[in-house]
């Protein structure tokens, strides 16, 4: 199993999810977080002062899923999320040792 | 006046016939209404015009909840009810007759010589025992008096808002309701001594906006910034509101309310002279804050690149503020003037602040203080009655007794009991810290 870790733009989320599910994704984890990678900050004014933004919105989506589905789910993410411009964000891919479902105690693949 | 009264009589000639009712009862042209009729419309403007100005107190509470951090909504709100009710208190146990001598003094046109609590007329008075059956009732204007003291600590706790303490500035809200506010407002709306110099402040720009700055100025100075809002370099870290939608809703508000502010402060409605002129003065105070606004976000969007909305919302509220110490002279055109020069000086005089280190969290001070010294000013321009030696005077002397009275109190309350909160209070909120919960509880067990 992997757990494939993904920040995307927030308004790219519905696109993806609705991507993921047809390729067979039965579950996933978001999270709205704020980051900073190449894209940087940027300064803006308030009531005359200016200040950095230096943390950018993005949405986290968390999903674990069979290790043989991991490539294709990484590739449906990067061509959905993609725009070409800075800051489409990043994939990261960690190994999982464990799953369970808390209903029934199923492991593994079957609690995914 | 000339070019009201051509406006005024020949509508009032061509509206009654097409109502039908000259040949009625009911008044005709040329026949003033009788005294019973005056006493009502007079004391109907005095509470339409004064609960328009209580409302101007939820414009205030909408306003400064939206321009704290969201970790110091409740107290705000708490302030602002808290700071409303003891107004309406002590203006009632001392305020009102320190403010109303009514020709007793103690000190002649300085000291009220009426002490202890307003007292109203008694239930189904008669005209023949009305205290004035030729103006209003006592009821109707102690009301309306009472709301504009109320506004007068609102003011206040915009600017000292995120870090000083509930209690010594609830005791402060008291000094300046019962005290401060309506001894210097006696001076002028009492028949005191600088209404006998000729000073001209119609609704307040001085009375009441100028008063409630100074004493935020002096509690601002006294009490520091909050923490991080200048950096170790001097320089300026925005602090965001934490809801601008609520900022603007309290702006309408507040604007919704100066018409009786304004309007009100014509005092009497009981002719045609008075109708007109208080819906001239709703039309003036009205533009003037349009005026306000549009000046604001040209100018933000030229210094700024980009318009400012929190500057908008300010500008609107200095127009008011600027139109407010003359709302009846000036043509539409002066008044839009008047208020957008306001406009203008709050977009200035707010990072000027800044530079001076005075930390006013919701812009109180450049539009109560700065644009009511201005609206002061600008009476010059459109009423030939003014004098601007004598405003600047009393500018002057109602600033220099509001900096002292309300320094004193301030520095008191900071020896006795302490203004500030402490550090972890004022980092981790004070509706946590100082009242247990929170405006926008979101990690429950919903």
């Amino acid at each position: 199993m992997k757990l494939i870790i993904a920040t995307i733009k927030p308004f790219k989320l519905e696109e993806v999810r609705e991507a993921l599910t047809d390729i067979g994704v039965r579950g996933m984890m978001v999270t709205e977080v704020k980051g900073f990678g190449s894209q940087s900050g940027h300064t803006e004014i308030y009531r005359g002062a200016e200040y950095a933004v230096n943390f950018v919105p993005k949405v986290k989506l968390e999903l674990v899923v069979p290790a043989n589905m991991s490539d294709q789910v990484i590739e449906t993410i990067t061509k959905t999320a993609q725009t070409g411009k800075i800051g489409d964000g990043k994939i990261f891919v960690l190994d999982v040792q464990q799953a369970i479902r808390v209903r029934t105690g199923e492991t593994d693949a079957d609690a995914i | 006046m000339n070019t009201l009264m051509k406006f005024a009589l020949p509508a009032a000639l061509i509206a009654l016939p097409a109502m039908g009712m000259a040949q009625d009862e009911g008044p005709t042209a040329g026949v003033n209404a009788s005294t019973d009729s005056v006493f009502i419309l007079n004391s109907l403007l005095f509470l339409i015009g004064g609960f328009l100005v209580f409302w101007m107190a939820a414009g205030f509470a909408m306003l400064e909840a939206g321009l704290v951090r969201s970790k110091n909504v409740t107290m705000q709100l708490m302030k602002n009810v808290a700071l409303f009710s003891l107004a309406a208190i002590f203006y009632y146990l001392i305020g009102y007759n320190l403010m109303y001598p009514l020709g007793t003094w103690s000190i002649d046109g300085v000291l009220s010589g009426v002490w202890g609590p307003g007292v109203l007329e008694a239930v189904g008075v008669s005209a023949a025992d009305a205290d004035d059956y030729s103006y209003a009732s006592t009821g109707s204007d102690f009301f309306f008096q009472l709301m504009f003291c109320a506004t007068t600590a609102s003011i206040v706790s915009g600017t000292l808002a995120e870090r000083i303490k509930l209690w010594p500035f609830l005791i402060f809200v008291i000094v300046l309701t019962g005290v401060i506010y309506p001894l210097q407002a006696s001076w002028k709306w009492g028949g005191g001594f600088l209404d006998a110099k000729g000073f001209l402040d119609f609704a307040g720009s001085t009375v009441v906006h100028s008063v409630g700055g100074w004493a935020a100025l002096t509690g601002a100075l006294i009490l520091g910034p909050r923490i991080g809002k200048y950096n170790k370099d001097g320089k300026t870290v925005p602090i965001p509101g934490s809801n601008l939608t609520l900022a603007t809703l309290g702006t309408f508000i507040l604007w919704l309310g100066w018409f009786g502010f304004n309007g009100g402060s014509q005092l009497a409605m009981g002719t045609i002279g008075d109708v007109a002129d208080v819906s001239r003065i709703f039309a003036n105070t009205n533009t003037a804050a349009a005026g306000g606004a549009i000046a604001a976000m040209i100018v933000s969007q030229i210094m700024f690149k980009k318009p400012d909305l929190t500057m908008t919302l300010n500008g609107a509220l200095a127009g008011l503020v600027s139109i407010t110490a003359e709302p009846l002279t000036p043509t539409l055109g002066a008044a839009t003037l008047i208020g957008a020069v306001g406009g203008v000086i709050v977009v200035f005089a707010i990072p000027m602040m800044d530079k001076l280190k005075i930390d006013d969290v919701v812009g109180a001070i450049p539009v109560h203080l700065i644009c009511g010294i201005w609206g002061t000013i600008a009476v010059v321009f459109t009423n030939s009655d003014a004098s601007l030696g004598v405003q600047l005077y009393s500018i002057l002397v109602v600033g220099a007794f509001t900096v002292v009275t309300s320094g004193v109190v301030w520095f008191i309350l900071k020896a006795t009991m302490g203004l500030r909160v402490d550090e972890e209070t004022e980092i981790n909120g004070l509706d946590m810290a100082e009242l247990g919960m929170e405006a926008y509880p979101e990690f429950t067990n919903g």
